[in-house]
């Protein structure tokens, strides 16, 4: 699905990950831990193309993400599901809209029933007519889960999706990328919340990543 | 290519509503668009007027010349005789008369008063030559004149119907310059609003790269919306213009160059070109700055 080779990456500031290497197996579930300003972001974003490395090589669906044009990237993004944890919707249109926006820009007309349904799947059944300024942290963030899955996307990465939400709402979205995972899609979760990591893998089989000095290590028991 | 084209010229509502509604880019665009085709269909108007002024001067002058002849008073009627004899030989004249003393007296009139006494003023003998349409050998005849009648000099009026044609031809591209920079300015215009839209919706272009959305639909959607504004603002200014044009005073005598200005006949049609070349300048002008700043984004 998504591989990284050797990978480096530099703001200009100096390297923020460096010798990076990895593999997202299909149907694979993933949490990347790290302290803030690790290179979470930074790793997620190499992962959907928004940054290119400054060194080695990212590979998204068997294809070198350097060899990629604008277009190539547009339609490789429409495979990828992605949460951040600051989810932007466009503000004058309503939720629904929101939510269907992958559709539209890829020309697909959705059935209204699955988009009705995937509103209630995440528990916004009622609010498709709002505007995302009335919606609350953890409404926004399954609204942005519905968004990211409504293409059937191979892959979901999340940034911090639970940053801004209380347990119980950050249980619900986990229980909802869980559910995803075990449709077969590859999961790949940036969180700083050990808890949630913790709880996670009561119920699937997740490999825990950790960002440390500029590199990424498997994660062991002292989570 | 296709794909690009049809994304721009099909309407697509639901892709329109991606751009927020309001902003200063909408009545700018509008404004713009109004301003400047009104302004282009007055300058129209004037190069239309010109062209038709230098026309006018052209073939009035080039179809009549004059041949003055100078020679002691008891030289003159056969000089003239001479000339008139000349003339209704020469091929591509088509008639020759000479201008009696009181024709030459109201020529004169304007600069020394209507008590001219011409008999105590040793004045030329004025013939006036019009030309048929196929025209005469000025060459050859000035030849044939010079030898059978010395004082007579051939003036096919080319001194003066020169300049005239000049300004009226520079008149004429003035006009046309106008509305090149009315274009030009157009366009600026446009791609400052434009620009200053793209930069207000920043978000909105990152939440649609994230989402898949390609750079051709993200500019059609802009694209698109600064088009119809220019299409429209464009078309008020031409309505408006035209209105303008109309209520001018009409061509009269007295009216000369100004109350000229105006169109005629089909060239009233002309102003209705402009909203859709100010549409396609909109388009062009958005399109690039969509693109230019797109491309900033990853």
């Amino acid at each position: 699905m998504i591989a990284f080779d050797n990978v480096a990456y530099n703001y200009g500031g100096g390297e923020l990950l460096s010798e990076v290497s990895l593999r997202l197996a299909p149907g694979s579930f993933h949490f990347l831990t790290g302290p803030s300003g690790a290179g979470k972001t930074t790793f997620l974003k190499l992962a959907y193309a928004e940054l290119l490395p400054t060194a080695g090589r990212v590979t998204i669906f068997d294809r070198e993400v350097r060899g990629l044009t604008r277009d190539d990237v547009a339609l490789t993004r429409r495979r990828i599901g992605v949460v951040h944890q600051d989810v932007q919707f466009l503000d004058h249109l309503p939720l629904a809209a929101n939510v269907a926006m992958p559709l539209m820009v890829s020309g697909r007309t959705g059935d209204p029933r699955d988009l009705t349904d995937l509103l209630q799947w995440v528990g916004l059944g009622q609010l498709g007519d709002a505007l995302p300024p009335q919606l609350s942290g953890g409404e926004r963030q399954r609204a942005a889960l519905a968004r990211a899955v409504i293409m059937g996307p191979d892959v979901i990465l999340a940034d911090e999706p639970t940053g801004n939400l209380d347990w119980e709402m950050s249980l619900r979205l986990l229980t909802l990328l869980v559910e995803l995972n075990k449709m077969g899609k590859t999961i790949l979760v940036a969180t700083h919340d050990l808890n949630l990591i913790r709880t996670a893998k009561n119920q699937v089989a997740a490999r825990v990543l950790r960002i440390r000095n500029r590199r990424i290590q498997l994660a062991g028991a002292d989570l | 290519m296709i794909r690009r084209l049809r994304l721009l010229v099909t309407p697509d509502r639901q892709a329109d509503r991606v751009v927020p509604p309001s902003g200063h880019s909408a009545w700018l665009t509008g404004f713009t668009a109004g301003a400047m085709t009104f302004l282009a269909v007055f300058a129209l108007a004037l190069s239309l007027a010109s062209g038709r002024l230098a026309d006018r001067w052209a073939d009035a002058l080039a179809r009549t010349a004059t041949v003055r002849i100078s020679a002691p008073a008891e030289q003159m009627e056969i000089q003239t005789a001479a000339v008139l004899a000349v003339l209704s030989t020469t091929p591509g004249i088509a008639s020759a008369r000479a201008l009696t003393p009181d024709e030459q007296k109201a020529l004169l009139a304007p600069w020394f008063g209507p008590d001219l006494p011409l008999d105590a003023l040793p004045l030329p003998q004025l013939i006036e030559v019009t030309e048929a349409p196929e025209g005469y050998d000025g060459e050859g005849l000035r030849q044939r004149l010079m030898a059978e009648a010395p004082g007579a000099v051939l003036d096919d009026h080319s001194r003066w119907r020169r300049p005239l044609a000049t300004a009226a031809a520079r008149l004429n591209l003035l006009g046309g310059l106008s509305l090149l920079l009315i274009g030009a300015t157009m366009a600026a215009m446009i791609t400052l609003a434009a620009n200053a839209s793209l930069a207000a919706n920043a978000q909105v272009i990152r939440v649609l790269r994230i989402v898949g959305a390609q750079d051709d639909y993200i500019a059609a959607a802009f694209v698109r919306r600064f088009t119809l504004r220019a299409l429209a603002g464009s078309g008020i200014g031409a309505l408006a213009g035209l209105i303008g044009v109309a209520l001018l005073p009409p061509v009269d005598e007295a009216g000369g160059f100004l109350t000229g200005l105006g169109f005629q006949g089909a060239g009233w049609l002309l102003p209705l070109l402009l909203p859709p070349i100010a549409a396609a300048v909109a388009l062009l002008a958005t399109r690039a700055a969509a693109f230019r700043k797109l491309r900033e984004l990853p």
